[in-house]
Formats: C-alpha cells, sequence, structure tokens
C-alpha cells in the first residue's frame, strides 16, 4: 500500500511539472498570440504532423527555473505525409523565444538525430534572438548557437531543410532561414533582420519601419531571403506539407512518383505563344498546359518575377522547372533571376529532382546598370549550377534562345539529355534585327534612298532567319529533336521516365571555385 | 499621387495615353522596347494621368518615373 501511495505522488509531480512545460509561457503571452493572430507552438505542431502526433526531447529542460518551460523551444520527431521528419520549434512565450543555453543545446541535439536518421529537418521559427544575460553560455562556445549554423550547412544537400517563418528571427538567428532550402514567411508577422529599427536608429541614425526593413513581403520580392509569402500560420503549415511531398528523405534516396493527374484544361500551346518573336506571353498558362492539374509550388514567386522557378509534377513525376517569363521585363535574365535560378537548380539536384528548363529568352539584360551590379558574376553563378547539375535536364526552347541565354537554359553545350525545340523556335547569338545592326550598320547607313535601304535590311533578316532555320539547326544535330506543341508534354513526360536511371559521375575534386 | 516607373533600361515604344486621361487599374499605358522585346508598362492603379514625362524613342533608365497617375 505504501508503495502505490509513493508511486502517485511521483505522478502527481510529474504530471505537474508536465502540465506546467506544456502550457509554455504566462497566460498574458498567450493572449499577445491570440492579438498577433499567431498560435501557440504546440497547436503549431499539431497541425504539421500527420494526427497532431510527436515524440519530444528536452521537455523538461530548464525546469528547475520557473518561467523558462522547456526553455523556449521544443524539438520534436514525428510524420510529415508518412515520411518522418524532425523540427525545432520557438516558443514566443517563452521570453520571446530567445536562446538560453538548453534552448542552443536541444537545438543541436535535433539537428544531430535528423543527421543520423537521415531525415529531414524544419525550423519554426519565431524568436527575439539571443538571451544576452545567459551569453556566455549560449554564444561563443563549441556548442554555441554558431554550432546550429554549423550543423545547417554541414546538413545543406544531405537533408532537406526548410524554414516557417512565424515571428521574427533577429541578428544572428536570421541565419537560420538563411541557410536553409527554403523559406515560408507569413505576411504582417514574419521578419529578418540582423538590427532591429531601434539598432538602426541608435548605431547609423536611419528611422525606417520594420516591415519596410525586415518584413515579409520586402523579403519575398526585393531582397530574396524569402522564397513563399502566405497569409497566415496555418497556410504556411499546410504549403510546407506540400513541399516536402516533392522530396526524398536525403540525398541518397529519391523522390517518390504518385499517380499520373491530367493537366489543367486550358488553352494549347499553340494558342498560348505568339508568333511575334517580340510579343509577350504568359509562361505561367505554358507551364499550367505541361503540367498535372494543381501540382505547381512556385518559389520566389515574387523575387525576379522574370524568371520562374518551381517544383511540378508530369504525369506524376517530380519536377523542377526554370522557365523564362516573357511578360515580365521581356524574359531577360538579370542579376536576381540569375542568382534565384542558381539557389532553385541547386536544390532540385541536390535531392535528384529533374529539371526542365522552358526557354524564351533574349539574353542576359546589358547596359551600365547591371554591368556594375555584376551581371558576368551572376549570370556565372547560374551557369555553374546548371552546367553542374547531374540529375536529368531537359531544355526545350520554346521560342528563342539568344546569345548566353541559350547557354543559361541548359544549351546544347552543357550536356542536356536532349534539347527540344517547338517548331516556332529560334536559337541564335542574337535575335534577326539585332544582328543585321551589328554587321551591316555601316552599310545601311551608307544607303541613302529610303527604300532601297529597307530592302536591303528586310533582305539580309531574311538570309540571317534562313541561317538561324530550325530544321537547319536539327540537321546540324545542334538541337536533338523538333516537337509539335501539342505532343510536349507526352514527350516530357516519357523521357523523364527514360532518364530517371541516369548516373553521370563528375570528375574527382574537392569542389569547384564559386563565381559568387 | 502613384508614379509609374520603368522596370528596366530602354527606349519608349508607345505611349498609349495622354495627360488628363482616365486609366484603369493594369492598363498599359506605356510600351517599351528593350534588348529587342515589348515590354507593357502596367499602372498599379486606377486614375487620371498627371502626367506623361515621355516620348517616343526616349531612352529611360531602369526606375525613371514614365507617368504619375493622380487619384
Amino acid at each position: 500500500m505504501t508503495n502505490m501511495t509513493e508511486q502517485t505522488v511521483y505522478n502527481e509531480k510529474l504530471n505537474e511539472r508536465l502540465e506546467k512545460v506544456l502550457s509554455g509561457g504566462h497566460p498574458k503571452y498567450h493572449e499577445k498570440l491570440k492579438e498577433q493572430n499567431k498560435l501557440f507552438v504546440r497547436d503549431r505542431l499539431k497541425l504539421l504532423f500527420d494526427d497532431g502526433k510527436y515524440m519530444e526531447d528536452g521537455r523538461f529542460a530548464n525546469c528547475e527555473a520557473d518561467d523558462l518551460p522547456a526553455d523556449g523551444v521544443v524539438t520534436a520527431m514525428g510524420q510529415v505525409n508518412g515520411q518522418t521528419v524532425c523540427v525545432m520549434a520557438n516558443d514566443s512565450t517563452v521570453k520571446a523565444g530567445s536562446w538560453g543555453s538548453r534552448t542552443v543545446e536541444k537545438i543541436i541535439r535535433i539537428q544531430e538525430i535528423a543527421e543520423k536518421n537521415r531525415v529531414p529537418m524544419l525550423y519554426l521559427v519565431d524568436s527575439a534572438g539571443a538571451r544576452i544575460t545567459d551569453q556566455l553560455e549560449m554564444f561563443p562556445n563549441r556548442r554555441g548557437a554558431g554550432r546550429i549554423f554549423h550543423n545547417q550547412v554541414r546538413l545543406s544537400g544531405f537533408i532537406p531543410q526548410i524554414c516557417l517563418l512565424f515571428g521574427p528571427s533577429a541578428a544572428g538567428g536570421a541565419y537560420i532561414p538563411a541557410f536553409c532550402d527554403i523559406v515560408i514567411m507569413v505576411e504582417g508577422n514574419a521578419s529578418m533582420y540582423l538590427g532591429s529599427p531601434r539598432m538602426a536608429e541608435k548605431v547609423i541614425g536611419e528611422k525606417v519601419t520594420l516591415e519596410e526593413m525586415g518584413g515579409a513581403r520586402m523579403h519575398c520580392s526585393v531582397s530574396g531571403c524569402g522564397d513563399v509569402l502566405v497569409e497566415s500560420e496555418e497556410q504556411a503549415i499546410s504549403e510546407a506539407r506540400r513541399y516536402l511531398g516533392f522530396f526524398p528523405a536525403n540525398f541518397t534516396e529519391k523522390p517518390s512518383v504518385i499517380d499520373a493527374v491530367a493537366a489543367k484544361t486550358g488553352r494549347s500551346l499553340e494558342e498560348i505563344i505568339p508568333e511575334n518573336q517580340n510579343a509577350p506571353f504568359d509562361m505561367y498558362e505554358a507551364i499550367n498546359a505541361l503540367i498535372d492539374a494543381d501540382s505547381f509550388f512556385d518559389i520566389k514567386k515574387l523575387f525576379a518575377p522574370e524568371l520562374i522557378t518551381g517544383l511540378a509534377r508530369i504525369e506524376g513525376q517530380p519536377v523542377g522547372i526554370v522557365a523564362n517569363q516573357p511578360k515580365v521585363k521581356g524574359g531577360v535574365l538579370f542579376v536576381d533571376s540569375a542568382d534565384k535560378a542558381a539557389k532553385f537548380i541547386t536544390l532540385c539536384d541536390a535531392f535528384s529532382i529533374p529539371l526542365l528548363f522552358l526557354a524564351d529568352v533574349p539574353g542576359f539584360m546589358i547596359g551600365t546598370k547591371v554591368e556594375r551590379d555584376g551581371i558576368i558574376r551572376h549570370g556565372a553563378k547560374l551557369i555553374m549550377a546548371m552546367s553542374s547539375a547531374t540529375v536529368p535536364k531537359i531544355s526545350v526552347v520554346v521560342r528563342k534562345a539568344y546569345g548566353a541565354g541559350l547557354y543559361a537554359m541548359a544549351g546544347p553545350a552543357f550536356e542536356p539529355d536532349v534539347c527540344i525545340a517547338l517548331p516556332t523556335a529560334q536559337i541564335a547569338v542574337m535575335g534577326p534585327e539585332a544582328a543585321v545592326n551589328a554587321v551591316y550598320s555601316n552599310k545601311i547607313e551608307a544607303i541613302e534612298d529610303p527604300k532601297e535601304k529597307i530592302a536591303f535590311v528586310q533582305a539580309k533578316h531574311k538570309e540571317y532567319k534562313e541561317e538561324i532555320d530550325i530544321y537547319k539547326m536539327a540537321s546540324e544535330l545542334i538541337i536533338d529533336e523538333i516537337i509539335a506543341p501539342s505532343d510536349l508534354r507526352s514527350v516530357l513526360a516519357d523521357r523523364f521516365r527514360f532518364y530517371s536511371t541516369k548516373e553521370l559521375p563528375l570528375p574527382p575534386k574537392k569542389h569547384p571555385v564559386y563565381p559568387v | 499621387m502613384t508614379q509609374v516607373k520603368a522596370a528596366m533600361a530602354g527606349t519608349v515604344f508607345t505611349v498609349n495615353v495622354a495627360e488628363g486621361e482616365e486609366v484603369q487599374a493594369g492598363q498599359v499605358i506605356i510600351v517599351l522596347e528593350s534588348m529587342k522585346m515589348e515590354i507593357p508598362v502596367e499602372t498599379e492603379i486606377g486614375g487620371k494621368v498627371t502626367s506623361v514625362n515621355v516620348q517616343v524613342g526616349d531612352f529611360v533608365n531602369e526606375e525613371d518615373v514614365l507617368a504619375v497617375i493622380g487619384e
């Protein structure tokens, strides 16, 4: 009997302690969450994991302190879409989600668990940054906060790493999203910054709002530090679940192929793509004609929209799409679009997601502005990423690929598994107008009679077009295949199925010298 | 007052509106030509065109103000 009573006392103590841990910070901070349309960390996790179930380590971290349940971070393991994942999630009701020494140790340990078990790692960030009072214990040492970023770099390309940003990610903490494969940001609440607006005013004298300096919309459209802008936490979690569905658990595995879904009904490619090489059209409409309905996952939709990057499925097979968008800035490649494509290609290549390039590109932008911005360096970054990707690569010249644009979009020299052209496609160093001007400008100027001048230019255009005729390109084996637009979807599906066993070893070396 | 700016460097190809004209949000008010491509410039807001700052053939740089739309 005595034993039972002792047992009851122990259990009561455990339950009491657990209740304290599981309820998070002071009720006033829970009220604040509601005001900000935020969810409590444990409710976020219930939404994320299948059936709301997860295991947890270090629940009693810092439980001897009165007001630091779990030391402000939940580290959890469970299933998402049937796939095992590891998660760290800040609790902003506990000292604003700040990091103490146990917080940091817990994050490092869950990363180590993800590494050992080779499963994706998710970071649910809502944190004010370091707990200054604990700096000696949590900041500089071998297992201090720096180790979190060191581990992220180690894990990069080994397992998928995903960041869901629900609140601030301040100072050093802003590097958690920076080292993730993808950052999903909730508009109005998520922010990233090295120095807060208050600090900016004190240190450099700048007066600025948080939204302008480090808000979700700014990062998703201007800085490119954010990838997906969402309206609510629920949407952030459902997008993260959808994104994970495209990925294997780690780099040694292949992404899963699911049942095929028909493409969305709409206009055909023939109707979408204008004959006039210079007229804009919406590449999203063309993508929809090629992929399984509603399968597109847009990455960096608002950043450098002259280039589209996103994940999709073609007859159930996952593909990463890199497509020029002629509707925005003529589909010309800029510094930011090159940067955007380079990261996306690296992401797909790391996790065996085949790449589809849809080229309709007048080339890289020219002029003083972009040269000063280092367009050559950024373009090189894109070309290096594309060139070193060993996953199946299909290059489709939708309408035109001029100049280095052909190179950037996996042109023939970059070993695409196949380079396909639509019958309307043009491939050249430059378009006919520019080429004729470049070669014959002195001669054209010398012709005085306007009629004669026009006739001369038109004749040269005709000659040039014959020179770059797509059948001539195919005859010379420059391109591998010409396909009717209406057949393109099924051709791509067949080709990707065929290339799924591709292996391409690279020459042995440590790593390239990145042109970043 | 909202400024409609050039997204990239190029030459003014067509000017589709005149000062004083009413425009709708999303309407193409100017078309630039750059890199041999037509680059439509849309106004984000509807309203009256307060000023048109460019003519056909002008070179414009990225961020140059092409027109101003009043409420």
